[in-house]
């Protein structure tokens, strides 16, 4: 009967480092710390006094820790008027991860502030020798966010989509998603790829999976789209949190009944399909239903 | 060895109950229990009316305790009825599922004998296999500066009001750690007409602060604690309950239950039933299973061949060694 126990899960201030501002809603700050987060994992932020929420870990490598966030709540407005210098509160790293093979294909669809945990996933993942094609997609060109960093990466070829047309593909980054899983035999089978795509197929692993992290609809059109087409995919999904550790109750999704902090937030497609709210409706931190408009 | 047993007339099938507060929101969640191999599950708190929680952060660990201030929100009856009514209804034998489904504690609060009368009449039609009346969660002490379970008549008074609105339903009344004389608070509620005794609530309230920001953690500041640290309050209380009510009223024992000998410990003070919560932090749903092999385990090589024995062997073992009681007066 081994034991079961508790772990540290106090949050500790640490000192903002570095605030860049990305767009006139977007800000990014840069801690001093590491918490051996990887790609899709959360943090609980808090500001003393006021509130803590969820959010997805921008960049940990080892050295540094970055958040990117949109000033779309009362926390995050209270958030985006703090300076450098000024304490934030830090717990985790929570939850599940993004995983990918030696050499795989990656298709990583970004919406919004989405962008950010998916160029974390890229840039660990142009370590292990993956090529990705990166589809960001936002309302219009200055909601756009690191496409900079992401032209950075090597073997990565960045696709836009904007809802007006501003720049890149006018239209949705589905729409690109499913122009690129169309040619996607004819890329599979790319000289450039062929060695590292043997070595997948002997292991019968998938040789392309995409990865979605954006607005519930945009990644409810992914899912449909991958589970349609067999294609192996994750996402990142959002439920209301309070502790973040798999004790409230509060991120239970219908009608499975686990609990996106810690059978999440990155869950696999075969999941996803089942989690029959997904892409319907969410509950508040009463255990209130709120419906999506679709 | 048999770990199932029948109190007040409900079967259970292992002593292992889902404490309320934790996960507990929805019917997804107590099938998710059931699953995982709790002999029954307890809803969050439920409240007659909406209740708004506290802000962040509510709840934060370490290994040694937890402390909570979730400030017990809840969306209100149409909400309860809705999940515990998919809950009743859930008969897994019909479908793929492979668990059937476990007996159904509601717990409800309210502010007043009026208001847990209103919640209890809301939720009886609906026919949980239990109640339990929160009278001790250290919310109250924010909502109307103390607990009901300090206070024998606002114990009686309440009981009295709720047992009129659930017909034969069985009650029982968590009571909080917070008292003297936990004994007689639990006689008391007896009298009132408690079926049952479920201790102990969350202790305290704790509090924790950051260094850099000199600030309290918790949004409220204070919270109840619970985990590892509580369970020799929790056995030191239900011993007392067991003797103060000379072992005819069942009690769900919870508090620092973290393995099968935790629960075990718990039945030896006088539990009959065991409540598990803190423990499923980073955890999942699978650990009642675990925890009952385990209890199964420790009881076959003691050759305890049926798992209410357990219940209160503390205090035979003292009346066989001629040594009487375990409250202070009599140490």
């Amino acid at each position: 009967m081994p034991a079961i126990s508790l772990e540290d899960r106090l949050p500790k201030t640490h000192r903002i480092a570095k605030i860049v501002r990305e767009t006139e809603h977007v800000k990014t700050f840069t801690f001093n710390l590491s918490l051996g987060a990887r790609p899709g994992q959360f943090i609980m932020v808090w500001l003393p006094g006021k509130d803590e929420v969820p959010m997805s870990v921008a960049m940990d490598d080892g050295k540094q820790l970055k958040i990117t966030f949109f000033d779309v709540g009362d926390l995050t407005q209270e958030l985006f008027r703090l300076t450098e210098g000024d304490l934030v509160g830090i717990r985790g790293p929570f939850g599940t991860q993004y995983a990918w093979n030696k050499g795989q294909h990656l298709i990583l669809v970004a919406g919004g502030y989405g962008a950010a945990p998916m160029y974390f996933v890229a840039n660990e993942a142009v370590k292990d020798n993956c090529t990705i094609d990166f589809v960001v997609g936002a309302r219009g060109k200055e909601h756009l966010l690191y496409l900079k960093e992401i032209e950075g990466l090597k073997n990565t070829t960045l696709h836009v989509a904007t809802d007006d047309g501003s720049v890149g593909h006018k239209g949705y980054n589905t729409e690109v998603l499913e122009m690129l899983l169309e040619g996607e035999k004819r890329l599979a089978t790319s000289d450039k790829r062929l060695e590292e795509n043997k070595v997948l197929a002997a292991n019968r692993l998938p040789l392309t999976a995409v990865f979605a992290c954006g607005p519930e609809m945009m990644m409810k059109r992914i899912s449909d789209i991958c589970a349609e087409r067999r294609v192996d995919c994750s996402m990142s999904l959002e439920r209301y949190m309070k502790c973040g550790y798999g004790v409230c109750g509060n991120c239970v999704v219908d009608p499975l009944g686990i609990r996106l902090c810690m059978d999440g937030p990155v869950v696999k497609n075969e999941i996803v399909q089942k989690i029959a709210e997904f892409g319907k409706y969410h509950r508040d931190d009463l255990g209130k239903k709120h419906y999506f408009r679709s | 060895m048999n770990l199932s047993q029948t109190v007040l007339g409900i079967e259970f099938k292992n002593p292992l109950v889902l404490a309320s507060g934790i996960w507990g929101i929805t019917a997804s969640s107590w099938k998710e229990v059931a699953r995982g191999g709790a002999g029954a599950v307890t809803t969050k708190s439920l409240w007659p009316h909406e209740h708004k929680g506290n802000p962040n952060p509510t709840i934060v660990s370490t290994e040694h305790w937890m402390l909570n201030a979730v400030g017990v929100p809840d969306a209100g009856p149409a909400k309860s009825r809705e999940e515990i009514g998919e809950y009743m209804k859930w008969n897994p034998a019909e479908g793929p599922e492979l668990s059937r489904r476990v007996p159904l504690i509601a717990n409800i609060i309210g502010l007043s004998a009026e208001e847990f009368a209103a919640i209890a009449r809301e939720i009886a039609p609906l026919k949980p296999d239990a109640f339990e009346v929160n009278l001790s969660t250290p919310t109250f002490l924010k909502l109307r500066g103390k607990l009901f379970a300090e206070d024998e008549k606002e114990v009686a008074d309440i009981l009295g009001a709720v047992k009129k609105e659930i017909g034969g339903i069985p009650m029982f009344v968590k009571l909080t750690p917070n008292v003297a004389n936990i004994g007689e608070i639990a006689a008391a509620a007896v009298r009132a007409g408690a079926d049952g005794i479920t201790a102990i609530n969350t202790l305290g309230p704790g509090m924790a602060i950051d260094l850099k920001s000199r600030m309290p953690i918790l949004a409220a500041h204070k919270g109840g604690l619970s985990g590892p640290a509580l369970k020799p309050i929790a056995v030191r209380c239900i011993a007392e309950i067991y003797e103060a009510t000379e072992g005819k009223v069942p009690i769900i024992g919870t508090g620092g239950v973290f393995t099968a000998e935790d629960a075990i410990e718990l039945m030896l003070a006088g539990a009959s039933l065991v409540g598990i919560g803190t423990a499923l932090a980073d955890h999942g749903a699978s650990l009642f299973g675990e925890i009952a092999k385990g209890m199964e385990t420790w009881c076959t090589s003691e050759g305890v061949r049926d798992v209410s024995a357990l219940t209160g062997a503390m205090h035979r073992e003292l009346i066989k060694r001629g040594m009487k009681g375990t409250s202070m007066k009599h140490s």
